[in-house]
């Protein structure tokens, strides 16, 4: 089936350019932003961030460390020091607030890497390709927590992608643009989104720390969708979609709950009938959503009632 | 049909749990040989043990950071270090050995320990005069500047005098390094003024013999107990040729004078002669 690109020409109709790009700008402003931040020191000698997202130092206070890197080092069995402690806890917390996978749509550079993967793979009309399960991810993260402990190092360092080119950019690549170029053609031609959606335990990680988060998308106008698809056309999750999309008639409420939404809002972006928005998970409320905004002509979806 | 879904289940499991499992083995076993450090690449100091390092550094490179004279880096991929983590190449740029430490007092999780307080107590490596070949002093001139060079002068490397049979009237002075001072800052290999540096600082286990536990140095032993540990011996008997006996005090064997028709004096033999033998 051909589609029309690019895959918000309706929202850029209706909203302009810069109102259906508003998330994606924002997110690549974050992205870019504490890339930047880091880079600041070595390449201007303004030392606001030190280190990279294993560890920092914000400001010579504020110590900043990756729980990912720091659950493998305790089953590799070292206890840290202090600072790595806090730095891990105060992550923790941030992210299991605003969404786990925050952690991917906004801070992890490798996401501008598959994003554009995914951009080229509708773009060129590329379909098919390898089929993985969704849950490999987690596999991949129980294998590198199993093995951190087996082998007592943080072994999921010795090759993760995230850290490659994150540290790689701020401290030297090396050979390290290989492994990246390889993931952007492995997305590219072989498994759309592959990488962040299937694959990398980073992700996987961020997820089951961000189960509960409160910091979340919804879709409190579902009633206003035409079904153009479009948030399913850019979602790098799109199964964690119809739940909260098309949920009404079997009575579910229209927050996104699902701990593999990125938060990357770009639903929002794409949606010309404005349906999504970033919202809490206790605004949940069925039925009150579906009546505040009525839209006129589409009744079929509010049923059962 | 229930069973036809429970075998696909049970089947795509089983795929996911080799997929991932041959890659878990994979991983492990790249873990293992790149836990291999490279005897040219030194960790920071206050590192403690490499296999006890991979489990504490996060490769945040905040020890990098803090070194002010950018003697640190963190290793990129291609090269034989773990992928991420802190080392320094002596040739390159050596550690000048900073009172505070900074790298340690950087360091998050304690890869870098902070009970390195005096930072000649640091041990990165060992310094070893690998090649008396090469090295200038041996082959007689007067070089000396690993010796002139070290931080720990008289301490870590010392210079021994030795006689030089060659010219036969020359002086080797030649470098000595001292495990017990060296902190393997690597100043001296950079400092070496050959193409290769003779002198390198390795890994203490590289460096490093090490005695049975059984052994004891006799002398040591005795220093420290004040005394002889064993029994002082009786004179000892030994049970020599007649005309033989042995001085311990550093004659070893002598040969008593023979009784001798001759006298020492050839004219009183002579006398003797006269009188009729």
């Amino acid at each position: 089936m051909a589609r029309k690109y690019p895959v918000a020409h309706e929202a850029i109709a209706t909203k302009g350019w810069l109102g259906a790009h508003r998330w994606l700008i924002l997110r690549r402003l974050s992205q870019f932003g504490i890339l930047g931040l880091f880079l600041l020191g070595p390449l201007a000698g303004l030392w606001i961030v030190k280190g990279n997202l294993a560890a920092s130092l914000t400001l010579d206070v504020l110590p900043l460390t990756d729980p990912y890197v720091f659950l493998q080092m305790l089953l590799a069995r070292h206890w840290p020091e202090l600072s790595a402690i806090i730095g891990a806890l105060l992550v923790l917390g941030f992210y299991a607030l605003v969404g786990g996978r925050v952690y991917c749509s906004w801070v992890c550079p490798v996401n501008i890497v598959t994003d554009t993967a995914a951009w080229l793979r509708r773009r060129l009309g590329l379909r098919g390709g390898t089929r993985l399960a969704g849950d490999a991810r987690y596999w991949v993260l129980a294998m590198t927590l199993l093995m951190s402990a087996a082998f007592g190092v943080i072994i999921w360092e010795y090759v993760n992608p995230v850290s490659m080119l994150q540290r790689g950019l701020i401290f030297g690549l090396g050979a390290a643009w290989v492994v990246i170029l390889g993931i952007f053609f492995f997305d590219l031609f072989v498994t759309a989104h592959g990488w962040c959606s299937h694959l990398c335990p980073v992700g996987a990680f961020y997820s089951l720390v961000g189960s509960k988060s409160v910091v979340r998308v919804s879709a409190p106008r579902r009633a206003a969708c035409d079904d153009c698809m479009d948030c399913f056309a850019v979602c790098p999750e799109p199964e964690v979609i119809p739940p909260a999309l098309r949920g009404a008639k079997k009575g579910v409420g229209p927050v996104i709950l699902d701990s593999l939404c990125t938060n990357c809002g770009r639903c929002i972006d794409v949606c010309s009938k404005d349906v999504f928005e970033f919202s809490t998970r206790f605004n949940n409320r069925l039925p009150a959503a579906e009546s505040v905004d009525p839209v006129p002509g589409v009744t079929e979806e509010r049923t059962s009632s | 049909m229930a069973n036809e879904d429970r075998r696909k289940f049970l089947a795509d499991m089983a795929r996911m749990a080799f997929g991932v499992g041959v890659f878990g083995v994979g991983l492990g076993m790249y873990a293992q040989r790149a836990a291999s450090l490279p005897a040219q690449a030194i960790r920071p100091p206050g590192a403690i043990p490499e296999e006890q390092f991979l489990s504490a550094c996060v490769r945040c490179g905040l020890c990098v950071r803090d070194c002010p004279y950018n003697t640190l880096k963190l290793a990129e991929l291609g090269e034989d270090v773990a992928l991420g983590t802190p080392y320094f190449t002596a040739r390159d740029i050596p550690c000048e050995m900073c009172e505070d430490i900074p790298c340690v007092a950087a360091c998050p999780t304690g890869a870098l320990d902070k009970g390195l307080t005096d930072i000649d107590d640091a041990r990165m490596g060992l310094a070893v005069l690998i090649d008396q070949e090469t090295c200038l002093a041996f082959l007689g001139l007067r070089c000396e500047v690993c010796y002139q060079v070290c931080p720990l002068i008289d301490k870590a490397i010392t210079l021994d005098r030795d006689h030089n049979e060659r010219s036969g009237k020359h002086t080797f002075f030649k470098p000595v390094v001292h495990s017990d001072a060296c902190t393997g800052c690597g100043k001296c290999e950079k400092a070496c003024v050959l193409e290769e540096a003779a002198i390198k600082v390795l890994p203490q286990k590289v460096a490093k013999g090490a005695l049975g536990a059984h052994y004891r140095v006799g002398w040591e032993e005795k220093q420290r107990a004040g005394g002889a540990l064993v029994t002082p011996d009786k004179t000892h008997e030994y049970n020599l040729p007649e005309g033989y006996r042995y001085e311990h005090e550093g004659r070893g064997l002598i040969q008593e004078a023979a009784p001798t028709p001759f006298d020492a004096d050839p004219l009183e033999t002579l006398k003797r002669g006269k009188e009729g033998i």
